[in-house]
């Protein structure tokens, strides 16, 4: 919401306040009733000291939850080694309490975090002086913090590519080949894993056969897109076939980059771990 | 959106089956035909009773505007709706105003009431939104009343109001900008408001508005430094850019003594950043070291902001942390700007766009401080997904963080990215290859060697490029690259592009006689094919032709002349006129000739060597950040970022009257420890006692007094004492008046009381120990606080028996070896954490009056001179660490001698002690002459409970039974936290561990010395700042457990008040309790 040209509640619970997310239930009532999405009462919140939370939360089931989604970020080459890699990490959470709760949420290693920023309820004093995340939480879902973990750590990437892509001089053809393999997963299985490459533009089409999942080429953008799903450390997945290429023209000389993206459930990459989580300043027990 | 079927169906019913283009969503067209019929319809539904009609109505009228249709003739009927009683439509009603109340003025004054109305509504949202939608109305006529409500609501009780003044007054000040003067009035008064919802709205006016009225700033700088941290996002960023330009006008660079810093001061400040004060006070330490030096020394209200502001680095929001930075990159000393780097590291991680900003500033700043992103060179590799102009701005990023050690690596990186797909970004690493080559000498030649590689590749871009950076590579040094030269020439026959080409000739006519065989060659190729090149080539070739013709007539006089023939009829005007130019200076003709006769040294002059910078190279003079700086010209609106002043401008326009930031008084206070003068003396002369005169001076049996302030005196026995009171109690409210400037009072004083010490009237000097007198809540005592507490044992422990005459300096040889003062610089450490705690806490109004506790309670009786034949025993609770076991309460032992005597090895025999409770027994003291007196500390660990500790005290001849039973409030000592920590610490200690009760204050101790004073006095703890005057908040530990005890006053109006205790030691808050609430009302 802007008041001419400046800011005035950009605060999500502020703006729900006014105008309230539409809820397949709310669309019936509404049907029903006539009444709209609009808020009816005027939206306190703005004057709260605590913008960011809405005043009289009420659940009858009390609840939180906190999700550490943590993404490797990495550059490697055509050889499997890796240029730069790097950690970046998010604390998502979802808080459902009563009234107003002051949480704290401790680690057990927050060394780890090289550099985080905070929502703005997170009080940065307590996380300087003892790394614990004490924060008054808004209601419902937010991001609590975004960290990076610092680049001096090694990075293990969880899986390899084994790729052997040729176009030879003469001939119209191309050999493509790739295999996806787990590496260092600690027992995990990778998931929703997904390969997509960008041809040259020399390449006119491929007939590729998978072993498992589909795959497609857009013969226009010349993107190569492969949806692998689970990978089987027995049977690994792989995708093998020709590209024809550009009658008469020479061999492409840009190499085409893959990229390869992945699922770990329960796993932190990182290894951060959480301590415990605690709850003040109301009487109810959350969980 | 969900509301659309609901919505249609509705209509449809309310519509009827006559007219089924109702039905339509209004956004969908159609309807809005410029038919009149329609506007009718709309102006019944206006019309009716019916909210849901008007809704109706007024939904497809806002989303006719919203499509730029014209609906300014519906105004009478829409105007009548704003008294409507429903919100939705009120606010539909208020958008359609905004609209088009500049066209219909006249009509549009007839809302004019209903807002005039609204601001004066009970409820703050209505006053605030009337406000809003009036300043909005943009009519000429309404600008009084316009400014009659913002000044109305610059002074409402509701911040959010006063927020809502801020932003209207940006709008009345576009609409007549005549109102600056009484607008800038009601900025300064909103500048001047304590609360952080108003602070960033009003920082917005004063941008908007009077953004040269630097002045206005001085007073709310260090608010604004505190508060900034707790204002929303939006604020922030507008708050850092203005003090950004604040700074630049008022301090002085931190930069221009560079020099000087690195040797001196170095280590000195910029080791403890984290700690202000500790820097503030080896600033002055390195000022008074080397005076004629004069090193730079930051300000520290300077230090303030850049400490103030460093937290924000952490926000989630990408401005906040770019206003950061671009703070910091301004105003930081060099070695601090590198914490900055980290955070944009972040922010890369975040949109396109963002990082698109992001990268742009990061190329400006790494061009001045490379060392700062060298650590993150990695992070700027690029990745085969970001758009191109990112990879543009990181290549850009990567070629200036490009040094000799890290070289290697970053041209591996760009061979890499040589055989992307990316055209435009390939042509990009290529010039950073080049401009690597340039800046580092050591790669040159790989670097010409990779290029030349290039040169073989298929893709005519890259060669192209390649042979335009070749060319100026090969610039700066010709001579020993003829092969290259000669390689170039064979390409002429496959690059077509028309700059390399030109870059090629070019190049063979700079350097013709260092390929003396093929020049010629080439040129005959190239006048073969004159006709069909491009126009700079063209231009290129009569260029190289007049070279040639100058070097090597013989052989290409001829090749010129048909060149020269080609060109001057050529079609491009400007070929023709350079060809017939060189004609006239290459060819001698027969009356000209002065010309002809240097053309030699006109086209063969030695050409300097380009010089390949970075696009960003000067974009720094824009304020980093700023729209300016990202578009690299002025854009509407920019304010120029000042140049530092040569001179600092008077740092005290910043002092405001009240003395309520512990910076300043941090300062003063290191200003005070350094004096000798005072820590010698400082407990001897405290000059700012209260009226409350110190119970140690008083007779031995006056020990009541200590728990009731202010009665003191007329508890007191002796006659003499009497005289010595009321000087006291005169001199007392002389300094009481003068509280306001205490300290200043203190350095005249002293002098006085010297002197009076000296007369030997010891009771009024040792009455001068009191610290009680500290408690008068001024934060100017605070100052002398740690000072004058370090000092305090002996004193204390000197103040014997009044009856006794004996002088200061007798006393220093009796006081024990065991007591010693406590350590200094523990205590100083603590108090620092407590101020600068301070510092940051979210409410300005606080006084930060962390006082330490005060010397104990008074006397008390441990053994009577007749039941001791002689032997007086009293003890007091010193208050003080016992040195020995954290856990003890120290309890000073004061032995006086009124018999004959000498009395002989006085120690402490067998204790009989109830469990837990032990005791450290006080060295013996071998021997007390008679008249004299001694002092002994001893500790005792009550183990939290106010059970007596028994024990005998032994004389050679003699044994007594005595017993101590500590009060309640000495079994603690005072901790040092900030409010949120109490709040925090409070919401842990609820229910059973919350003892309340509820009491009268008298109206003597109503006042604000007076409540903590008492409080104080009766329990050892410390004050914790508290945003509401009505409130006082005191925390301790107990001793042995350390369980916190937090005790908060809530005093009301006319006496009421209510004593809250919080401690896990129920026992303890409830016999607290009753204590505190004896002494306040008594």
């Amino acid at each position: 919401m802007l008041d001419n040209g400046f800011p005035l509640a950009t605060e999500s619970n502020i703006l729900k306040e006014l105008i309230k997310p539409p809820t397949i239930l709310r669309t019936v009532v509404n049907t029903i009733t006539g009444s709209t999405n609009v808020g009816d009462q005027l939206p306190t919140g703005q004057l709260s000291v605590v913008p960011w939370r809405r005043t009289g939360v009420k659940y009858t089931n009390n609840e939180a939850y906190f999700d550490v989604i943590e993404e490797i970020d990495a550059i490697i080459d055509k050889s499997g080694s890796t240029i730069t890699a790097e950690i970046q990490g998010v604390i998502d959470a979802c808080v459902k309490l009563t009234g107003m709760p002051d949480l704290t949420l401790s680690f057990m290693n927050p060394r780890l975090l090289d550099d985080v920023s905070f929502h703005p309820c997170v009080r940065f004093k307590r996380w300087e002086s003892e790394r614990i995340l004490s924060f008054i939480p808004p209601d419902g879902n937010f991001r609590l913090l975004s960290y990076h973990v610092s680049a001096q750590n090694l990075v293990a990437i969880p899986v390899y590519v084994k790729h052997n892509i040729s176009f030879r001089d003469s001939s119209s053809l191309g050999r493509f080949e790739i295999t996806v393999g787990p590496k260092q997963t600690m027992g995990k299985t990778i998931e929703g894993v997904t390969v997509t490459s960008q041809m040259p533009k020399g390449v006119l089409n491929m007939s590729l056969t998978p072993s498992q999942g589909t795959h497609t080429f857009d013969p226009v953008t010349k993107m190569l897109s492969w949806d692998v799903g689970k990978i089987n450390p027995q049977k690994l997945p792989s995708l093998k076939g020709t590209m024809s290429l550009q009658a008469g023209a020479s061999k492409p000389d840009e190499n085409p980059t893959i990229n390869l993206q992945f699922k770990i459930q329960q796993l932190a990459i990182s290894g951060l771990k959480v301590n415990r989580l605690d709850m003040y300043g109301e009487k109810y027990k959350p969980f | 959106m969900s509301a659309a079927p609901a919505y249609s169906e509705d209509k449809g019913g309310s519509a009827g089956p006559g007219e089924p283009e109702y039905g339509h969503d209004p956004a969908s067209g159609g309807i809005f035909s410029s038919d009149y019929k329609r506007h009718d319809d709309l102006k019944e539904m206006l019309d009716t009773n019916k909210d849901s009609l008007k809704l109706e109505a007024m939904k497809r009228i806002v989303a006719m505007i919203a499509r730029g249709k014209n609906a300014s003739d519906l105004f009478p009927a829409v105007v009548k709706n704003v008294a409507c009683k429903n919100i939705e439509v009120k606010k539909l009603v208020y958008v359609y105003l905004v609209r088009y109340a500049e066209e219909q003025q006249d009509l549009a004054l007839l809302s004019i009431s209903t807002f005039q109305r609204g601001l004066k509504d009970p409820n703050q949202l209505i006053r605030a939104s009337a406000l809003r939608v009036l300043s909005s109305i943009r009519v000429p006529i309404i600008v009084p009343i316009m400014m009659l409500a913002i000044k109305e609501a610059a002074s409402d009780m509701s911040p959010y109001v006063r927020k809502t003044a801020a932003h209207a007054i940006p709008k009345l000040y576009s609409l007549d900008s005549d109102q600056k003067d009484q607008l800038i009035e009601v900025i300064e008064k909103l500048l001047a408001d304590k609360t952080t919802l108003v602070a960033g709205s009003v920082v917005m006016a004063f941008e908007e508005v009077c953004p040269e009225r630097i002045d206005l700033i001085h007073k709310n700088y260090r608010k604004l430094c505190n508060l900034l941290i707790d204002v929303e996002e939006w604020g922030q960023v507008v708050i850092i850019s203005m003090l950004t330009r604040y700074a630049r006008t008022q301090f002085l660079s931190p930069t221009q003594n560079e020099s000087l810093l690195e040797e001196n001061a170095e280590k000195a400040f910029y080791g403890s950043e984290e700690d202000e004060a500790k820097g503030a006070g080896s600033e002055e330490t390195a000022a008074a070291a080397a005076p004629s030096r004069k090193p730079y020394v930051m300000d520290p209200d300077h230090r303030l902001l850049l400490r103030n502001t460093k937290p924000l680095l952490q926000s989630r929001s990408a401005a906040v942390v770019m206003a950061v930075a671009q703070l910091y990159f301004h105003l930081a000393p060099k070695a601090e700007v590198g914490v900055i780097a980290k955070a944009l590291v972040r922010l890369l991680r975040s949109h396109s766009e963002v990082q698109y900003v992001v990268l742009q500033n990061v190329a400006t700043m790494s061009i001045k401080r490379r060392g700062m992103f060298e650590p993150y060179l990695k992070s700027f590799y690029i990745r085969s997904t970001d758009p191109t102009q990112i990879k543009i701005l990181k290549l850009e990023v990567l070629t200036n963080l490009a040094n000799e050690t890290n070289i290697p690596t970053v041209l591996r990186e760009f061979q890499t990215y040589i055989r992307s797909m990316d055209k435009d970004f390939v042509a990009a690493t290529i010039q950073a290859i080049g401009r690597c080559a340039t800046n580092i000498g050591r790669v040159r030649d790989t670097c010409l060697n990779g290029l030349v590689q290039l040169l073989s590749n298929r893709d005519e871009l890259v060669v192209a490029e390649s042979v335009v950076v070749i060319k100026k590579l090969l610039q700066m040094q010709p001579a020993q690259h003829g092969e290259i030269i000669k390689h170039l020439a064979k390409l002429t026959d496959n690059i077509q592009v028309p700059m390399a080409r030109a870059s090629i000739l070019w190049l063979i006519g700079e350097y013709c006689e260092h390929v003396p065989r093929i020049a010629p060659d080439v040129l005959r190729k190239m006048a073969k094919s004159f006709t069909a090149e491009e126009d700079i080539v063209k231009l290129q070739v009569i260029n190289l032709a007049a070279k040639l013709y100058l070097t090597n007539s013989k052989q290409t006089k001829l090749l010129t002349q048909y060149v020269l023939s080609l060109a001057k009829y050529d079609q491009n005007y400007d070929i023709r006129d350079r060809a017939r130019f060189t004609r006239q200076l290459i060819v001698p003709s027969e009356q000209g000739g002065a010309l002809s006769r240097h053309a030699k040294k006109l086209f063969l002059a030695p050409k300097p060597a380009p010089v390949l910078e970075s696009s960003f190279k000067d974009r720094d003079h824009f304020q980093l950040g700023s729209l300016s700086h990202l578009l690299n010209a002025k854009a509407t609106g920019y304010q120029e970022l000042p140049d530092w002043p040569e001179e600092a401008p008077d740092p005290s326009v910043r002092n405001v009257e009240v003395p309520e930031w512990t910076k300043c008084s941090n300062r003063e206070k290191r200003k005070e420890k350094e004096k000798p003068f005072y820590s010698d003396s400082e407990g001897e002369s405290g000059p700012t006692e209260s009226a409350d005169s110190d119970p140690e001076s008083e007779s031995e049996s006056d020990s009541k007094s200590s728990s009731e302030s202010g009665s003191g005196e007329s508890s007191s026995e002796s006659d003499n004492e009497d005289q010595d009171e009321d000087e006291e109690k005169g001199r007392g409210s002389e300094s009481e008046q003068s509280e306001e400037d205490g300290k200043r009072k203190t350095k005249k004083k002293v002098p006085e009381r010297k002197g009076e010490a000296s007369s030997s009237d010891e009771g009024s000097d040792s009455s001068s120990s009191s610290s009680e007198s500290e408690m008068t809540s001024e934060s100017e005592e605070e100052q002398l606080e740690p000072a004058s507490w370090s000092r305090k044992t002996p004193p204390s422990s000197k103040s014997a028996p009044a009856t006794k005459e004996i002088s200061l300096l007798d006393l220093e040889d009796f006081t024990p070896p065991s007591v010693q003062p406590v350590s200094p610089p523990a205590i100083v450490s603590t108090s620092l954490a407590a101020d600068l705690e301070g510092l940051t806490l979210t409410d300005s109004t606080l006084v930060p009056s962390l006082l330490s506790p005060v010397s104990g309670v008074g006397r008390q009786e441990l053994l009577h001179r007749v039941a001791g034949e002689g032997l007086a025993v009293d003890y007091t609770f010193s208050r003080q660490p016992f040195s020995g076991d954290p856990h003890m309460v120290s309890v000073h032992i004061h032995f006086s001698n009124s018999s004959d005597t000498p009395i002989k090895g006085l120690h402490v025999g067998t204790p009989k002690l109830p469990a837990g409770i032990s005791i450290q027994e006080f060295p013996e003291i071998e021997s007390l002459a008679p008249g004299e007196s001694a002092t002994a500390v001893m500790g005792i660990n009550f183990c939290d409970s106010t059970q007596a500790a028994n024990f005998q005290l032994c004389t050679q001849t003699r044994q007594f039974y005595v017993s101590i039973q500590p009060p309640v409030g000495e079994l603690m000592a005072p901790v040092f936290m900030s409010e949120n920590e109490f709040k925090k610490e409070q919401g842990k200690l609820m229910g059973m561990n919350e003892i309340t009760e509820k009491l009268m204050l008298p109206d003597t101790c109503r006042s604000d010395h007076i409540v903590v004073q008492k409080v104080t006095a009766t329990a050892n703890l410390g004050r914790v700042p508290c945003g509401t005057s009505d409130e006082y908040r005191f925390a301790g530990r107990t001793l042995t457990g350390g369980s916190l005890v937090l005790l908060t006053l809530d005093a009301r109006p006319a006496g009421a008040a209510q004593l809250t205790v919080n401690s896990e030691k129920m026992v303890i808050g409830t016999m607290l309790v009753k204590d505190v609430i004896q002494a306040l009302t008594q």
